[in-house]
Order: structure tokens, then sequence, then C-alpha cells
């Protein structure tokens, strides 16, 4: 589905009668001015968190936003600390093959319960989408038991080994594959194309919107998983960025600069990521919502 | 080789299909099914993680029955469900609705209330608890402090300590909420609009004849959705209680704490599995609600 770039709203037309009467009402400039202060209101956490990372111990009692003397010290400090510099690696990586693995296979599997024709396949679309309704928490406990068996405690395979398939990015993209024609794929075929190269070559390009949103609900969800990762680590050097920064924060209680610091590094790179891609995002997001 | 070119189109297009579903399908049993089956299996068990596993037939269900923490849990969870789903729709309705009408910096506002969905649960629990730190320390009350009104104790005390948490859970769902609820009400179609305004109806009958029994079916996406969210609430619970999880006196606790608390603090894990298959049989119900309420009519 094509989400309007344009920004017309649904009930335009019944506004568009009025604004001919009185051009500017009072009521559309009270409008926006709520909605404003309300949107500076949503983000107020988030300024008060970097502001707070900026600030000398001294100055974090006071409610000001603007640092004094605002300094990259604290930093520096969290970041000499050594720790974070590990856990921001461990979730990168554990976000980034989540992500490949998701994209590849939810897509292989979407696409072959979508266009191929084989014994099975309704058992095998049921099945993966009855586990929508497993909540994660019912599984860790059994989840905890197979690591442990398998040594996979305290590992990355650990961490990422049960989300490396969605039943929710499969059923997406079954979805999306259902607006590629059947007549791309048996003309691929009948050019001697065969299946694999048919699924990479012909079908892959045609959802790349799909792909994407697909890629960036999963890498969120990764980067900012906390329950699983917190289960299967035990040593501090395997932590995610969640994990780490909740038994830093626990540490550090007392000194809030330094444990806003932590919140800022762990938030600022998907914050920085939104901002370049923002409409992209929206649009994914509106999409995954919508047909998953 | 020879036996695959032997094969006729339809029976390569089968062996494919299945060579592409065999690791997929592997996953699915043993990560999915497998696993779902042996929470079932261990909710009928008595196990301590080191010593043997015993069958103890309902003896977990029992104890859950009859333990008074587990019904203070189970408040809880829905305290969270009926607080969070109602005041996070309306907020976010009433925010779609003014927003899809504003044109003038439209795609700034609507980045600012997007910006929270992007954030960690985790790193913002922390940002909100300090905001409700007493003063000399915490935002809210050095607020309070300066326009001269009485303190209020957030985390510390059991009726405040729940919203409190609720809060910061609501505020970064908000984001997602208005997105989908502005695709939503910038599909229905412009004629129905228009109808109603050469019929001279009020702006409040268009929302409530038109607008909002067109959008039921993103209410009822959205109500499910966030349902399911709150029920399974546990990131920011678990970081603003550091000290005490789920307190003071277990009055924030949610089942999916308790849950990680009886298996990984308590380590009896026929217990914990038993509360799994409590919350799975409470979202299997939420579910199965949404797919009664969209079934075609």
């Amino acid at each position: 589905m094509a989400v309007a770039d344009d920004i017309r709203a649904s009930s335009d037309t019944l506004f568009e009668a009025k604004r001919a009467k009185r051009q500017a009402s009072m009521g559309q400039y009270i409008r926006w001015a709520l909605l404003f202060v309300g949107g500076i209101l949503m983000v107020m956490p988030i300024v008060y968190m970097i502001s707070t990372s900026l600030k000398w111990p001294h100055e974090v009692y006071n409610v000001s936003l603007i640092p004094n003397e605002p300094h990259l010290e604290n930093y520096t400090f969290v970041l000499e600390d050594g720790r974070f510099y590990g856990w921001f690696i461990n979730s990168l990586i554990i976000a980034v093959i989540t992500t490949i693995s998701n994209v590849l296979f939810d897509s292989l599997v979407g696409y072959t319960l979508c266009k191929f024709r084989f014994p099975g396949r309704y058992i095998v679309f049921i099945a993966i989408l009855s586990t929508l309704m497993i909540p994660t928490e019912m599984l860790v406990i059994p989840w905890y038991l197979m690591s442990q068996q398998f040594g996979w405690l305290d590992t990355y395979w650990g961490i990422m080994f049960p989300g490396l398939m969605t039943a929710f990015g499969t059923f997406l993209m079954k979805q999306f594959f259902e607006t590629v024609p059947d007549d791309f794929i048996e003309a691929a075929r009948i050019d001697g194309l065969n299946e694999l190269q048919i699924w990479w070559t012909v079908a892959m390009p045609l959802v790349k919107p799909a792909l994407a949103a697909l890629a960036i609900f999963v890498f969120l969800g990764n980067w900012t998983a906390f329950i699983w990762p917190l289960i299967v680590t035990n040593s501090w050097d395997m932590y995610t960025l969640p994990v780490g920064l909740s038994t830093f924060a626990d540490e550090a209680d007392v000194q809030w600069e330094l444990v806003m610091t932590g919140a800022a590094i762990s938030t600022i790179p998907t914050l920085i990521v939104f901002l370049i891609f923002q409409r992209f995002i929206i649009r994914g997001v509106v999409m995954a919502g919508l047909k998953g | 080789m020879n036996f695959y070119r032997n094969l006729s189109i339809r029976q390569k297009q089968i062996a494919w299909a299945w060579a592409f579903l065999a690791l997929p399908v592997v996953f699915y049993v043993v990560i999915r099914f497998y696993p779902t089956g042996n929470a079932m299996v261990i909710s009928f068990q008595d196990w301590n993680l080191l010593g043997d596993r015993t069958w103890a037939g309902w003896a977990n269900y029992e104890k859950l029955w009859n333990d008074p923490d587990f019904w203070k849990v189970f408040r809880n969870t829905f305290v969270y469900l009926i607080l969070g789903t109602p005041i996070s729709l309306v907020i976010s309705f009433v925010v779609a609705y003014h927003l899809d009408k504003t044109r003038f910096m439209h795609g700034f506002i609507r980045m600012l209330y997007f910006l929270p969905f992007m954030t960690s649960a985790v790193a913002m629990a922390w940002v909100w608890r300090w905001f409700y730190q007493p003063v000399p320390i915490g935002l809210f009350n050095n607020f309070l402090a300066d326009f001269g009104i009485p303190q209020i104790n957030f985390l510390r005390s059991t009726t405040n300590a729940l919203p409190s948490i609720l809060a910061p859970a609501v505020w970064a769902g908000l984001g997602f909420q208005i997105i989908i609820f502005m695709a939503g009400l910038r599909a229905i179609p412009q004629s129905y609009y228009e109808a109603a305004r050469i019929d001279g109806v009020s702006s409040w009958s268009v929302l409530f004849e038109i607008t909002i029994p067109l959008l039921r079916p993103t209410i009822v996406f959205l109500v499910v959705f966030s349902s399911i969210g709150f029920l399974r609430i546990f990131d920011q619970v678990f970081n603003m209680t550091t000290n005490d999880p789920g307190g003071p006196l277990n009055s924030t606790k949610p089942l999916v704490l308790a849950i990680y608390q009886s298996a990984f603090t308590d380590f009896d894990m026929g217990y914990a599995a038993a509360q799994t298959v409590v919350l799975f049989l409470i979202l299997l119900m939420v579910s199965l609600f949404q797919l009664y309420l969209l079934r075609d009519r």
C-alpha cells in the first residue's frame, strides 16, 4: 500500500469551507499552539537527559535546561570506563545479524508461502501464524534451559537465537509478495532462472520498501531488547546496551549525570538514524502496523 | 542431477518449496513449538534447576490460586492495562485528530510526538526515575517546590508508584499510535465529509457519526496492540524499582516480573512456568477477542 505523501487531511473539505469564510480563525491558531506545546513536552524527557549529561555534578539539581558550562567530561568518564564500548559493539552485532537473518528468512518463507503451491502449505502457514499468539515470556524458561544444556549461556548466539526469524516478519512479507505479479515470476522461469534466483533477483527488489520496514522494526526491537539478554548473559562483557545500562545505572545510583550520560549513549544512535530517515521510517511503521 | 531433471514441473516446485522451508520449519519447531510444550510440561513439575524434576500435578496451579502475592500481581497487571490502554488511546486520538488538520510545520510536530517511540525503554525508565526523585534531586518535585506546591512522593508510595511507572510506558507508545491513527483518518474517503458538509452536519456529529465508526478497524488494532504491550510490561518496572523490584510492597509488580523472579531469583521453575501459562491464556483471550471484533460481517 502506498501511504500518501502529501499531507492532506481526511476532513480538509470541511475546513476549506470554513476557511473561505474567515481566513485564519482563532481556533486554528489555538489548535496549532496546543499541539506545538504538547510536542515540546513530549521531547522534554529526551532534552533533559541530554542537557543533564552535559552538566557538572553540582548543577544536576538545577532545573534549568541549559547547562551553565556545558562539557563532555561525563562522556569521557563513562567511555573511559571501557564497558560501554563493549556493550555498544555487542548490541550492534546482535541487532545487525538478527536484522539480516530476519530480512532473508522471513522474506524467503513469506515468498514460498505466497507463490508456491505444494502439499502442506496451509499447515505451515497456520503453524507459523499461530506462534504470534505465544508470548516471549512463556518461552524464556525453556530457552534458558536449552541454552544451559548446549552451553549457549553468555554467548552472542545465545542472545540472538530466539529472534532469528519472526512470524510477524513472515506474515508482513507474505502480504507484500501478493503485490508481485505472477507473470513476472513465470517470465523469469521461462528465461531459465532457478527458483532461488527468481526470489533474489526478481521478487526481492520489488518489495524493497517492505524489507526496509521489516529491517527497521527488527533492528529497533533488538537494540532495545531487555528481558532475554538480561536472562541469558551473566558476565558484563557479554551484556547488551540496555542490560549494561541497567546495571551501570544501579551502581552509579546517586550520580545522576552519569546515569543520564549512559542513557544518552544508548538512545542517541537510534535518534540520529530516525532524524536522517524520518519520512521513510514513519512510512515503514505505518506499513508494518497496518499490514502486520 | 538426473533425478531432478526427470521430475515434472510441479514436482520441482514442491521440491523447491520444501528446500526453502526446511531450515525455517526446523527453527519454528525447535525454538517456538517445542519450548511452548516444554513450558506447559514444566508447569506440572517441581524443579529448582539443580535437583530432580518431579511431577507435581496441579500443585503449582494450586499454589498460584492460594498465593495472595499472585493475586496482587494479577491485579497490578490489569491495572496497567485498564489505566494504560484508554489513556494512551484517548490522548493519541485527540492529537492525531488535530494534527491531521494542521498544515503549518506538520512534519516537525509529528516528529516531536514520534521521537519517544525510538528510545529504549530501559534508558527512559532511568530518566523518568530521576524526574521522580524527591527534592533536591528530582525534576518534578523541584518544579513543585518552585511553585510552592506540596511535594509528591512518586516511587516510594504504594498508591502513586504504579501510575508513575505507567507514565513513561504510555509516553513512549503515543508516537506509534498517533501515526497509525493518522493513517486511518486519511483512509476515510473524502466523499463522506463532502456529503456531511452539504447536509450541514455539525463537526461533533461528523466526528461521532462518521470518523469514529469508520476508524473501527484501526481502533480495534490499537486497543489489542497496546493491551498486549501493557499486559507484558517489564522493562520500566524492573528499572524504576531496582532496589526493591516490583515494590514498594509489591504494589507495582506485574506478571512478567513475578515470572522473572520465580524463575531466576527463586529458581522455582515449575511455579514460574505455571505463571507463564496464565499469561499465555490471558494474551490468547485478548487475541481471540480481536478476531471476534474484526470478523467479517
